[in-house]
């Protein structure tokens, strides 16, 4: 088996010439240089396969040969006021930016009433209406020279959502990111591309929702860029709910300066091959970085998490907390990296990561990686992978509970250990309830099977 | 209410159960005893429906219907409630929420109407008062960091609030301080009625001068041995399980003959 995938290059290369001619003049700018030479990297990568170390237990070859249309035109009017009215998180009050197949809707949007300092739209306006700043740091922190997705994306970069804090600028209520894929038959893919620039002692809150108004086969292609200054506070969620049969690929990559704080609890619900890069760049001392996720796989769901922290000063901590459930025939994949740079003592680094299999066909392959060359540092981590408790199950049944019921108690509490960490109390609860919505579903499919 | 015949049981091919008989009516409060591994646990948790033991003989009959038949949350819901030995610890399922749980599912059964949340709080309350245990650790996990003694309690409190028919309280005693001890046995004296039935599974005498027993027995090595009154717990505490041993050594020899 070869490295890579490259038989629908050619694809992606006139799917790159439509999208040019369409960039209207902006052909000549920076950021125009950066997406033929991501062009370049993607042509010469190609997809992994499963040969490729990183996508090891991860085949991507549906996505690498599915001939995906490359939306240039938006329908906005595909998308109904329900189908963003079901993603209100029991009435959250926010400021919502809606993209459909990757651009941002406008009409579909509300920001209203921004604070002193903050600037909330979409990429493709701050591309011209703020330019320098987004020059600054757009391409800066994702990488692409060694992952096609990456590079794919960085190509493609036109829309996505922008949210540019001035230093000590504070936004009570949450920003939410709501990413809709139109019930298109035919298979499309989108490339949000995001960037969030946090200024020194800033404060925001920010939802990335991610999912499909049908079960219709599409590929998303997200990368989140996050520089946080300064003792700037960022508190990043989460939510993927793709369609049955989507494929969902997307890094996150945050760069942290001193004393800052960035937590992010991310939630997989949906997709059908689900990757996700969260990885986080901790450049400078007193930097405290959270990366937790949450991971209920069933039926065939394929969900992998590669997370990536990289200690390159000393005096940080960094806490990761991963859990997933799997059911049915779905798998997944943990990898956790971390690196403690030679300069980075009294490193402070915990990873912890638990799976829950709840039938026989459900798997996990799970690989912590540390690479600690600094010698005054404490690492910890720990893996478990374990079915539920039977005695605890019997414990429950004693008291009058049935055993669906306990099953489902019990794989609740495991998962609620991360949804807990959501501190608004109304996607909270949202993702309480959709834990035990999936939960029953899953075993009324058992019950169909039998 | 309880009828248990000749009930043989393995546990991966091990005999450790040898023919039990037992007969327990409403009102009636019963003490197994019985050293280390003599099998009381295992009594308790087949009673109660734990799957991990083969029943390779003989019959358990409950209020009229063979036991065996169901699983052990539908003999939790026609009110056995077993206090165990080793409560089991759940992290991230509040101890509220579990009891108000089983609790509606046996009021759903019973054909009442489930509590919600402020009834069943009232509810579980007054049980805490009756029984003088603190409510303190309703809202913490299920046993999770509970001190051996407050596990016990919340055995005790979990009896209370569910109301069992039928009640086995597999070494509620053991590893209790006497305080301890006497907040456990004046629980169990309050909950005892004339409809409910009681099955105290001890290793000691002593938790049996708290709760005086209608019946004794006592079981060695996978068999009821000896039926008697409460004096028999007496006898035995004067005597050791040794001599017991001792003297029903015959008894066993025999039995091993016929097996
Ligand atoms: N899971 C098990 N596997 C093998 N043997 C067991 C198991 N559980 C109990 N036993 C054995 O069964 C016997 C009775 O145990 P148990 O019922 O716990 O006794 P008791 O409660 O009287 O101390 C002991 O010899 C014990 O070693
Ligand atoms: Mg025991």
């Amino acid at each position: 088996m070869a490295l890579a995938i490259k038989e629908n290059n050619q694809l992606y290369l006139s799917n790159f010439e439509t999208f040019e001619k369409n960039l209207n003049g902006e052909a000549g700018s920076w950021c125009h240089d950066v997406r033929r030479d991501a062009l370049r990297k993607f042509d010469e990568l190609g997809f992994p396969t499963t040969r490729n170390e990183e996508w090891k237990y991860t085949n991507v070859a549906s996505i690498a040969k599915e001939n995906f249309k490359h939306i240039i035109q938006p329908d906005f009017d595909l998308v109904s006021t329900n189908d963003i009215l079901r993603y209100d998180y029991n009435g959250l009050a926010v400021h919502l930016l809606v993209f459909i197949d990757g651009h941002f809707s406008g009409k579909h949007s509300s920001v209203r009433d921004l604070p002193d300092g903050v600037k909330i739209g979409s990429l493709a306006e701050a591309l011209r209406a703020d330019a320098a700043a987004v020059k600054q740091h757009l391409t800066k922190y994702a990488r692409y020279d060694d992952d096609a997705f990456t590079a794919l994306n960085t190509a493609f970069i036109n829309d996505g959502a922008y949210i540019y804090l001035s230093d000590n600028a504070l936004i009570e209520k949450p920003i939410h990111l709501l990413f809709l894929a139109s019930g298109k038959s035919e298979p499309f893919v989108s490339y949000p591309r995001n960037l969030f620039i946090a200024g020194k002692h800033s404060k925001a809150t920010i939802i990335e929702t991610y999912t499909g108004i049908k079960n219709n086969r599409y590929f998303t292609n997200a990368v989140t860029e996050v520089f946080v200054d300064e003792n700037a506070h960022i508190e990043h969620h989460k939510v993927q709910e793709e369609s049955s049969e989507a494929y969902h690929v997307s890094t996150i990559q945050t760069y942290q300066m001193a004393n800052s704080n960035f937590v992010s609890n991310a939630i997989d619900f949906g997709g059908l091959i689900v990757r996700n890069n969260p990885r986080a760049t901790l450049d400078a001392e007193g930097v405290e970085s959270t990366l937790n996720g949450l991971y209920l796989g069933t039926g065939s769901q394929l969900i992998d998490n590669h997370t990536t922290i990289d200690h390159a000063k000393p005096h940080c901590n960094s806490h990761e907390l991963y859990k997933g459930v799997l059911d049915g025939s779905a798998r997944g994949v943990f990898n956790g990296k971390i690196f403690v740079r030679l300069d980075a003592q009294k490193t402070d680094a915990k990873q912890t990561n638990q799976a829950l299999l709840l039938s026989d066909g459900a798997s996990i392959d799970t690989k912590p990686q540390l690479e600690i060359f600094a010698d005054d540092v404490k690492c910890t981590h720990g893996a478990t992978i374990g079915q539920l408790d039977e005695e605890a199950l019997f414990y429950l049944q004693t008291r009058g509970i049935q055993r669906d019921m306990a099953r489902d108690i019990l794989t609740y509490a495991f998962a609620s250990d991360v949804i807990d960490r959501i501190k608004i109390k109304e996607l909270r609860d949202y993702c309480h309830q959709r834990v035990l919505v999936k939960l029953q579903q899953d075993r009324l499919e058992g019950i169909d099977k039998e | 209410m309880l009828d248990v015949k000749n009930l043989h049981v393995e546990i991966e091919g091990t005999q450790i159960l040898k023919g039990i008989d037992l007969s327990v009516k409403p009102g009636e409060v019963h003490a197994i005893m019985g050293p280390n591994g003599s099998g009381k646990s295992t009594l308790a948790q087949v009673i109660s429906g734990r799957d991990t033991y083969d029943v390779t003989g003989g019959e358990i009959t409950y209020l009229g219907k063979d036991m065996l038949d169901m699983e052990p949350d539908e003999r939790a819901r026609e009110g056995l409630f077993m206090a165990f030995q080793y409560p089991v610890e759940i992290p991230g399922v509040t101890n509220s929420y579990f009891l108000k749980t089983g609790l509606n599912e046996i009021r759903k059964h019973q054909g009442l109407e489930p509590l919600d949340a402020m009834d069943f709080l009232k509810h579980i309350k007054e049980k805490a008062k009756i029984l003088d245990i603190s409510t303190d650790m309703l809202n913490r996990s299920v046993n999770e960091g509970f001190s051996g003694g407050e596990k016990k309690r919340n055995e005790i409190l979990q009896m209370a609030v569910l109301e069992p028919k039928l009640a086995i309280m597999d070494e509620t005693d053991s590893g209790l301080d006497i305080d301890a001890l006497r907040i456990v046995s004046d629980g169990v004296n309050r909950l005892r009625t004339k409809d409910r039935a009681i099955i105290v599974v001890t290793h000691y005498q002593r938790l049996l001068n708290y709760i005086v027993p209608d019946y004794v027995h006592i079981l060695l090595n996978g068999k009821i041995v000896k039926s008697g009154d409460k004096n028999l717990a007496i006898e035995l505490e004067e005597k050791g399980y040794d001599q017991i041993r001792a003297e029903y050594s015959d008894v066993k020899a025999k039995l091993e003959e016929t097996v």
